[in-house]
């Protein structure tokens, strides 16, 4: 029995910043259409379907270049999720005597290679960051040594929604000489994004949230002043270039993609990132804000909820926190689930560092992240049940 | 086009007399491709042949009368290629 068929229509998916769904027809049918008629092995055989599978794997590029305004599509170097191109981004870039500079409201995704890389000699410092999540960018000045080579920071949290005032530290950084490096897991689709104006280096994404593609995809952008002669590849491998040479090549983006690509990943991810194309971020971003203000409105007005981080919306996405008075954040995912059909996902959200930031660790928060195919009736029925349980556990 | 079995259409004869780029990398090729169709220019990608290079990848094939529009194209389009071969 397919029990998912079976309840989808009455489930309140809130659960976006983890993963979106559901995901666009289009998405899906790219991915089947691609393993009925393609299938193939892209850029390693010369054959139409080896050649059809580089086309696919180009769309993809060509896409996310438009999306997040990257000159050249060959600057986009494909990766299983954001987690890895963190990974390449900090570790290809950074060695011991190396002074780095982060974020009190980073995700584990950036916090544990960089913790991994203090053991190895380079030095970390964390900015802090306000209760509501923000970063101010004139305490960064003060930190910058003589060997700061990278500053990594988190566009918006995933425990507040608050969003870091990229095209400022941008400014600074390119001004300082310093690789400025944005994980964007939490904003590319839903949010504009311009890595060639705002002065970004590196800018980690994922394809499973906002771009509407599937999971096991993500990727760096790489800026054109980076100089990739100093920036290391973690893998080497197979890349159907240069097959004559035992050395890995250095140039984009073969050197930092090894080995066969989630080529029916990318097909789809392709396919999420024109959907957000054609919608346009812009309109997106409102549809969800909407939700989100009507959510922290409906949500204040309810006797022993604290919602966390900002209302203004300029300032946040639309990923909402909050705690309620007299009841365990599992107890309340389990009965938001259970009786109420309603996806949370409680806890600490592999960001202990950002609920230090806001004063809720260890025990976390309740986070109810809206997406792109929320309704208005969605979150009124959410407002209910948050209510219904507050009115039990007081 | 059918596959005809006797072999006086190898590869090479078959593109006898035309012009190939070749490129560091397929995703190089691949954007050459649709650059140059966005640009109205008719190019296809094929395996490189044998003597040109031992390389497992593809190249992209024109008439000889393209080159200098081509070539312009490919240095407008800032694209990295390692040479252009007659074939």
């Amino acid at each position: 029995m397919n029990i998912f068929k079976k309840n989808a229509k009455d489930i309140i998916y809130l659960d976006n910043a983890a993963t979106s769904w559901p995901k666009p027809d289009s998405m899906l049918k790219a991915m089947i259409r691609y393993q009925e008629d393609t299938g193939a092995n892209p850029g390693r055989s010369g054959h139409k379907l080896s050649v059809e599978a580089g086309r696919v794997v180009y769309e993809a590029r060509s896409n996310i270049a438009e999306l997040l305004n990257v000159e050249d599509p060959l600057n986009i170097v494909f990766a299983q999720n954001a987690t890895a191109a963190l990974n390449l981004a900090i570790k290809g870039n950074l060695k011991a005597g190396d002074h780095v500079i982060t974020t009190g409201m980073e995700h584990n995704s950036v916090m544990r290679p960089l913790r991994e890389m203090e053991k190895g000699g380079v030095e970390i410092s964390v900015l802090h960051c306000g209760k509501e999540g923000f970063l101010d960018v004139n305490s960064i000045s003060s930190k910058i040594r003589s060997n700061t080579r990278m500053l990594v920071v988190n566009h918006a949290s995933n425990v507040t929604g608050s969003l870091a005032p990229v095209n400022e530290i941008g400014e600074l950084t390119a001004n300082e000489g310093i690789l400025l490096l944005v994980d964007a897991a939490q904003t590319a689709g839903s949010f504009p994004i311009d890595v060639r104006n705002a002065g970004i280096d590196l800018l980690a994404f994922t394809g499973h949230k906002s771009l509407l593609g599937p999971q096991g995809t993500g990727g760096l952008a790489i800026g054109e002043n980076v100089d990739i002669d100093s920036f290391k590849p973690l893998l080497s491998g197979g890349t159907g270039s240069k097959s004559e040479s035992e050395e890995h090549p250095e140039f984009l983006p073969d050197k930092y993609e090894s080995g066969t690509p989630n080529t029916i990943g990318l097909a789809g991810l392709a396919a999420g990132i024109k959907f957000v194309l054609d919608t346009g971020v812009e309109n997106i971003r409102k549809h969800e804000m909407e939700l989100a203000v009507m959510l922290i409105k409906g949500l204040e007005d309810i006797p022993g909820v604290t919602v966390y981080g900002t209302r203004d919306p300029e300032k946040r996405t639309a990923t909402v926190s909050i705690n309620l008075k007299g009841a365990g954040q599992n107890e309340v995912g389990q009965v938001l689930d259970e009786d109420f059909g309603i996806m949370s996902r409680v806890g600490l959200h592999c960001a202990p560092q950002a609920h230090r930031t806001i004063g809720t660790f260890p025990d976390g928060t309740v986070r109810l992240s809206i997406g792109y195919f929320n309704s208005p009736e969605d979150i009124q029925k959410t407002i209910r049940a948050i209510n219904a349980i507050s009115k039990e556990s007081q | 086009m059918p596959f005809r079995k006797n072999r006086n259409n190898s590869m090479d004869r078959r593109n006898k007399g035309k012009c190939v780029v070749l490129f560091h990398s397929t995703s190089s090729a691949i954007k050459s491709e649709k650059v140059m169709k966005n640009a109205g220019l008719k190019v296809k990608l094929i395996p490189i042949p044998r003597h040109l290079s031992s390389d497992c990848g593809i190249c992209l094939c024109f008439e000889p009368r393209l080159k200098q529009e081509i070539e312009d194209s490919l240095k407008s389009n800032k694209i990295d290629y390692e040479s252009i071969e007659n074939i």
